[in-house]
């Protein structure tokens, strides 16, 4: 009876009162800290953004911006300095190209298989295995392509260079698909089983049901994942700086070496790097592009994921 | 409308099983050799860098000879850079998860955070690695040093540590939330004492995949300028003399394991190949191990925690 008695008394100033106004400051003083931890993440992104334009932006006093992108030479740190960023989205392209090539195909043709054929015991074998290939290091993936895949394509091809395109877009492949087929098969499996059945009942096979139902149905998923794959490869570093050599190469030719964007980047930073050097500022131009293309697919995820959303 | 004839049908049928399992054949394809090919390459990676696997190995510091490099700068810096990594990525990415999950009412800011966090996790790493030769190498002045990379590997798994923390939150019901509100609990009671010890297996699972990928991370180490050939241990955090407790390694000079693979990987000389593969060898066997180890723990508590 004593708490009630105690509910029912007028709030006095006294002890209690000033315990809960001590306890609604700390409540209050953690929210902030908390909400400060959260806005960091916004904090990260401006970084970025800030960091890549004022590093950038003095390059672009001594370079003017259609030179930048018409110039079909990018040797900045010759005497002779060329500054045309469209030798490196070359390389770039090119290996983001083999590698998509190998990997959307391959990842979505095991994860329809994963979802709508395999049975239940050898999916949960193979997602984890999956999941876990998605930790292998690029640099471990870099040595594959440079000292076992590039010397098994010239017992086939003689004559391809010792760096090339072509094997670190192939391992660059190999290293998407896990990622592509994960994400696609989370995607379809993620379709209600009612369109399935309603599809049985028609007397569709699996497979038609699996590519006129489940694929229309799960399309803004697997589209996801392909967008996811795409920024992957532009985004490698590691496997294109070492397998395909570091030299800026203006072709698509995925036989030859080229630079990508990133390589450029390490191929910079290797060497000495003086603060305000020309070098300095050409790899934050350069990342910046970088950075506007995984923006734009970002995007571009986004948007087929709200336009092609299906809604049961 | 007449009905098909009978035989016609029957074709029909046989060609679409025959599709059917034309592409159960592929998929089955497919899957193997994707799988297949990865397996032969570890093969070929563990049986190139087994017989570098000495004890040696581990205790010996990079060498111009080959057979006398060891990796032991390399992986007491991944060590060191992974501590850094830790002590900043998890406080800050469960606070903010704890947030995003618990506090934050439903606004436009929200919204961007959570859009941004999103957005976060695709940026390439090297990326990164620029943000922090900007910003950690040159306007912080830490230089290349254990603290800068240990600071830049925490931001590139903040997303991971942020996502895996709210999964988990939500994954505890409500009932559990309105039971320590009846109690009289305050929001921070409820939070620190219930709903985040309740989700600790799944932080921890987030935390480790972030490690395990922030361990082999190699792009945005090279990036701030990291050296390579390091033939020296950083200062130790434990002194003999008061204070007994000596921050100096942050500031230190580094190597990490990726780094040292990278740099045996570039160089012509096959002893050297050998090297990196040893190399790869060890760095394989700790982000496999890990993951395993996480996704392991899901499992578990996905079997064993029914509310």
């Amino acid at each position: 009876m004593t708490n009630e008695a105690d509910a029912n008394a007028p709030p006095t100033p006294g002890h209690r009162l000033v315990r809960r106004r001590g306890r609604q400051l700390r409540e209050r003083f953690i929210e902030v800290l908390l909400f400060l931890a959260a806005a960091s993440s916004v904090a990260i992104t401006f970084a970025i953004v800030f960091i890549l334009v004022k590093e950038a932006l003095p390059l672009f006093r001594e370079v003017s911006l259609l030179d930048f992108l018409t110039d079909r030479q990018w040797t900045p740190l010759f005497d002779d300095a060329h500054f045309g960023i469209m030798t490196l989205i070359a390389g770039t392209a090119t290996t983001t190209a083999v590698a998509l090539l190998v990997a959307i195909p391959m990842g979505t043709v095991i994860a329809i298989y994963l979802s709508e054929f395999a049975s239940h015991r050898l999916r949960e074998t193979v997602k984890p295995i999956l999941e876990l290939l998605g930790a292998v290091p690029t640099v471990v993936f870099g040595y594959f392509a440079l000292l076992v895949v590039t010397p098994l394509l010239q017992t086939l091809y003689p004559a391809l260079p010792g760096f090339n395109m072509l094997s670190a877009g192939l391992v660059m492949g190999i290293m998407i698909i896990p990622y592509v087929g994960s994400v696609s098969e989370d995607a379809m499996r993620a379709v209600p089983m009612h369109l399935r059945e309603g599809s049985y009942a028609m007397g569709a096979t699996r497979l038609q049901t699996a590519v006129r139902v489940v694929m229309p149905a799960a399309f803004s998923g697997v589209a996801a994942a392909w967008i996811l794959g795409i920024s992957r490869a532009v985004g490698e570093t590691m496997i294109v700086a070492i397998a395909a050599g570091m030299q800026p190469n203006f072709t698509v030719n995925p036989l030859e070496p080229a630079a990508t964007i990133s390589a450029f980047i390490v191929q910079v930073c290797l060497g000495d790097l003086p603060h305000d050097s020309l070098g300095y500022k050409t790899i934050f131009a350069a990342g910046l592009t970088l950075m506007l293309f995984t923006l734009l697919f970002n995007i571009l995820g986004y948007w087929l994921r709200k336009r092609f959303r299906e809604i049961y | 409308m007449t009905p098909a004839p009978t035989h016609d049908l029957r074709q029909l049928i046989a060609r679409h099983r025959l599709w059917e399992q034309a592409f159960t054949i592929l998929g089955l394809l497919a899957l193997l050799i994707g799988l297949l090919v990865l397996l032969g390459l570890f093969l070929q990676l563990a049986v190139t860098g087994a017989p570098r696997l000495t004890p040696e190995f581990f205790t010996a510091f990079p060498s111009r000879l080959a057979e006398k490099a060891g990796i032991l700068s390399a992986w007491v810096g991944s060590l060191l850079v992974m501590l850094v990594t830790a002590c900043t990525a998890i406080p800050l990415g469960v606070a903010a998860g704890v947030y995003l999950e618990e506090y934050a009412p439903k606004n436009w800011l929200t919204a961007i955070i959570e859009i941004n966090v999103m957005n976060l996790a695709g940026v390439p790493s090297i990326i990164y690695g620029l943000l922090a030769l900007g910003l950690f190498v040159y306007q912080f002045g830490f230089g290349q040093s254990i603290l800068s990379a240990g600071l830049t590997l925490a931001l590139l798994i903040l997303p991971i540590v942020i996502v895996a923390t709210r999964e988990a939150l939500r994954a505890v019901p409500g009932s559990i939330r309105e039971a320590a509100y009846a109690l009289g609990a305050t929001r921070w009671q409820m939070v620190s004492q219930h709903v985040v010890p309740y989700s600790a297996g799944g932080v921890m699972t987030g935390v480790i995949i972030g490690l395990s990928r922030a361990i082999g991370e190699t792009a945005p180490i090279i990036t701030i300028g990291a050296l390579t050939f390091i033939a020296f241990l950083p200062t130790p955090p434990v002194t003999g003399e008061f204070p007994f407790l000596s921050f100096q390694w942050l500031k230190d000079p580094f190597t990490v394991l990726p780094i040292q693979m990278f740099n045996w990987t570039s160089r012509p000389e096959e002893a050297f190949q050998l090297n990196a593969a040893a190399a790869g060898v060890v760095l394989l066997v700790m982000t496999l191990t890990m993951n395993a180890v996480a996704i392991w723990l899901r499992y578990r508590i996905r079997r064993t925690i029914k509310w």
